[in-house]
């Protein structure tokens, strides 16, 4: 497939010129078109913030639901058609901060969608207040004294909690977001990307000199299926590791795990209901 | 021994103890033997927030004729703790039959107990081979009271047991053939006889409560995902669903927390599916966000809440119908919703097969609002007609060119879902154009809004009448809804009063037309609430412009009895206006 063929014509963008999202778009568009993955067969749900407005600017189904409330919409979607491939995608604010729980709750759950987070270290949106993510010390007009909470580790958390995968890539190499976002839509169960990415209006510290001066990319060597491996990879910071940082074992997907689609593939939604005598014996029992 | 008694047609029993003593086992036994023998059969419970100790107690009415309500006076009282008579002292007259080891149950024995079945339970339990056979040797004594066929209790008894092994099966057939033994004597001794006789159609009948009859009308409602977190009183629909997903296959997930809940059954409902949550004031408190959301999204999902006293944690286990306001209003912003508050098992069943129907319809949030005793109480009800269960989901294939947010008369856009058709199907919480993309168009917005709020026409429309019961030349009109509707009919029967009616509500969002009409006919209007403030009375008032100046308040946390109730009708009418 072409990636003209999520291109809408005649949009008006609301992110800033040079702002990481263009990168992170253009990625993804690559990325589902060289996996063959049509518009109609795509659902991407998204929160509140200038990344969640991303299915807005290009073909796809999209739920952008409430602020933080990415994950359990996209959860929802796949339990009941799991041949949609789902996305959550949004910023850090939105999934590590208002949305935690649901962050936490979805590694555990495995559902087998992809999320996606525009990590740019600070809200864009509210203009530049400090977000999980952001490092020690970053000055804000609400944090005049600079950040003095321990940023959020995601890629940490991720495996700690036996992700299914968890990798971070840097929206400023275009071509390996877009081989790292192939993997993680390939990959089945929940899978965690995180991508950094500079704020050219509100992150002056955080720019794309810094993610490039503080990332460098796992070699050849690194194997991502070796959970203490990858839990000490997830905590260096300076640089900051960049790829697939853990694979884990394989196990069932929540869709699986409901126990509807073993012998029946088709989703629920599209299925005929035939109730009336399962509930005639049922009462039965009353 | 009054004569009273001896003709009664009703008999009310209740077993009073600390959580884990064997109380809910009594009860099972008792209320499906009664119903297998044909006997109209109503059991309500009240229990504390804990899962061992303390005082709690059910009321079982069993009765030749329909009996629905909680009734205060007390036939058969089974005490199995100390603190059980000091309890329920207020229910306790002399014509209260107490089974139990007097010397252990009664320390301090309320005066009025005239009647004492003094049984050693304990030693006798200890005989049979430990104090675990006590509620059974009770039940015993009860059905052995009101000569129950001993027969029958045997079988019972043997699979209730079936689980277990041979020996504990057999000691507690020795446990119930000695308390029958024992309250037969009691019984011919004191000359005592209930007039129960069965009623034959009662067979055809099941007996479920509250949870499961609206558990029951969702899987008939076509409900196939589920996302909850568990809260008394509400749990029991979640647990009832999840136990017969895989069959009706539903997919049922305990949520993480409510606002979790609220927004993957909207995320199943875009993706086509019929979604449920279940909840109580303090989930649904969580839940504003999301339902404010689906109101934004035109994405159909039911909310069932079942009221327990707030504000906050409040009391976890007990009743009110304090959380209507807050359904009213749930969810910033401006858009259509539904409130249904069922009156019956009956009533449970069909308005929530029907709530999912209206949801779909016209893409809105449906809400059922019950309560603790609602959702606690059981009595035999006609099984529910299952012929109908066709789900209508007002699905369209999309073409090409579709819009989800289209911009119709009718305010209903035609529902597409993801991957059904060519369309593209989108849904924004931001306002949007009819392609669902954000819009700061602020004369779409104005459209938009308008859009929405125009389904509210058809719903008033379609909405569900209330039933009036009585005269219809009536001059005093008793208002009740939701849960109270068997205690004030009770209550009335009682009273037998010519010219009142009794108006009871199953949709109390947005009121039918007719309510004006209703209460302009009566000179005198006494309305019943589970409240404080009468929010009902309130409501009533913003929609119809009428006051009701009498009103019967209850927000201790306990169900209306039907003494209570007639008592306090009585006296709301004698009142001077």
């Amino acid at each position: 497939m072409k990636t003209n063929a999520y291109d809408m014509d005649d949009i008006d963008m609301a992110w800033c010129p040079g702002c990481g999202n263009f990168n992170i778009l253009k990625s993804l568009k690559k990325a589902l078109a060289e996996l063959s993955i049509e518009p109609k067969g795509l659902v991407v749900v998204s929160g509140i913030g200038q990344a969640a407005k991303i299915p807005h600017y290009f073909k796809t189904h999209f739920f952008n639901g409430l602020h933080g409330r990415a994950l359990p919409p996209a959860t929802g979607i796949k339990a009941v058609n799991p041949q949609l491939t789902v996305i959550a995608e949004s910023g850090d604010g939105d999934m590590y901060g208002e949305g935690g729980n649901h962050f936490l709750h979805a590694i555990r759950r495995n559902p087998d969608i992809t999320n996606i987070i525009h990590n740019n270290m600070v809200y864009g949106l509210t203009k530049g207040q400090a977000s999980p993510t952001s490092q020690f010390g970053f000055k804000t007009p609400v944090q005049t004294k600079g950040v003095v909470l321990e940023p959020f580790n995601p890629l940490a958390l991720a495996v700690s909690q036996n992700a299914s995968f968890a990798a971070r890539a840097f929206a400023g190499d275009e071509e390996e977001t877009k081989e790292i976002i192939k993997k993680a839509i390939q990959h089945k169960g929940y899978a965690l990307v995180d991508i950094f990415q500079p704020c050219v209006s509100f992150n002056k510290v955080n720019t794309f000199k810094w993610f490039k001066d503080n990332t460098a990319y796992l070699d050849d060597t690194y194997d991502p299926y070796d959970r203490r491996a990858a839990f000490e990879k997830s905590l260096e910071t300076h640089p900051f590791a960049l790829g697939v940082i853990y694979v884990g074992p394989p196990k069932n997907t929540y869709e699986q795990n409901i126990g509807l689609y073993d012998k029946d593939k088709n989703p629920l939604v599209f299925r005929e209901q035939k109730r009336s005598q399962k509930l005639q014996q049922l009462i039965q029992s009353f | 021994m009054s004569s009273n008694q001896n003709k009664r047609k009703d008999v009310s029993i209740v077993i009073c103890g600390a959580a884990g003593q064997g109380i809910k086992t009594v009860e099972k036994l008792l209320v499906h033997n009664f119903s297998h023998s044909g006997f109209h059969v109503f059991s309500t419970k009240e229990y504390m927030s804990r899962v061992r100790g303390g005082t709690n107690s059910v009321s079982i009415r069993v009765s030749s004729q329909k009996a629905a309500a909680l009734k205060d006076r007390i036939d058969i009282l089974l005490p199995l703790h100390s603190e059980a008579l000091g309890h329920l002292e207020k229910r306790i007259s002399s014509e209260t039959i107490v089974i139990g080891d007097k010397e252990k149950i009664c320390k301090d024995c309320p005066t009025q107990i005239k009647q004492f079945i003094d049984v050693p339970l304990e030693d006798l339990a200890r005989d049979i081979g430990g104090k675990i056979f006590i509620n059974i040797i009770a039940a015993g004594i009860i059905s052995g009271i009101l000569k129950l066929d001993l027969d029958k209790m045997k079988k019972d008894v043997k699979d209730f047991f079936s689980q277990k092994d041979k020996q504990i099966v057999e000691k507690n057939i020795q446990s119930i053939s000695q308390g029958y033994s024992k309250g037969e004597k009691f019984s011919d001794q004191k000359g005592i006889s209930f007039d129960l006789t069965p009623w034959t159609e009662i067979k055809n009948q099941v007996l479920i409560n509250g949870a499961e009859a609206v558990g029951f009308g969702a899987l008939a409602g076509g409900c196939d995902f589920l996302s909850s977190y568990p809260m008394s009183p509400s749990t029991g629909v979640l647990v009832f669903i999840s136990q017969h997903a895989h069959k009706f296959e539903v997919a049922a997930e305990q949520a993480e927390d409510e606002i979790s809940a609220i927004n993957m059954a909207l995320g199943a409902s875009y993706a086509g599916a019929r979604s449920l949550v279940t909840t109580s004031g303090g989930g649904l408190a969580l839940m504003g966000e999301g339902i404010s959301l689906a109101g934004m999204i035109e994405t159909p999902v039911v909310i069932h809440v079942a009221q327990r006293p707030g504000p906050a944690t409040g009391l976890p286990t007990r009743t009110e119908q304090g959380d209507l306001e807050l359904v009213l209003h749930a969810g910033h912003g401006e858009f259509p919703r539904i409130i249904l508050a069922p009156g019956s098992l009956e009533d449970a069943f069909s308005l929530t097969q029907k709530a999912f129907d209206l949801a779909d319809k016209f893409q809105i949030p449906v809400f059922i609002l019950t309560d603790q005793f609602f959702m606690d109480s059981y009595y035999n009800i006609p099984a529910p007609d299952f012929q109908n269960v066709q789900a209508n989901k007002h699905i369209i294939k999309t073409e090409n060119d579709y819009k989800r947010s289209l911009i119709t008369k009718d305010g209903i856009s035609p529902r597409g879902i993801p991957g059904y058709g060519e369309g593209l199907v989108g849904v924004d919480s931001d306002e949007h154009d009819e392609s669902s993309h954000i819009t700061e168009d602020l004369d779409l917005r104005t459209q938009m809004a308008e859009k929405r709020l125009k389904k509210m026409d058809q719903i008033k429309k379609q909405a569900i009448p209330p039933e009036l019961v009585g005269p219809e030349d009536y001059r005093n009109l008793i208002i009740g809804w939701g849960s109270t509707l068997h205690v004030i009919n009770e209550a009335l029967d009682v009273l037998g009063l010519k010219k009142t009616a009794f108006l009871h509500f199953k949709q109390v969002y947005p009121l039918p037309d007719e309510t004006k009409i209703y209460l302009e006919k009566a000179d005198q209007i006494v309305i019943a609430e589970h409240n404080a403030t009468s929010q009902f009375k309130k409501l009533i008032k913003l929609e119809t412009g009428i006051d009701i100046s009498k009103t019967i308040l209850k927000y201790n946390g306990l169900a209306f009895s039907v003494e209570e109730m007639a008592e306090k009708i009585n006296h709301a009418l004698e009142q001077e206006d």
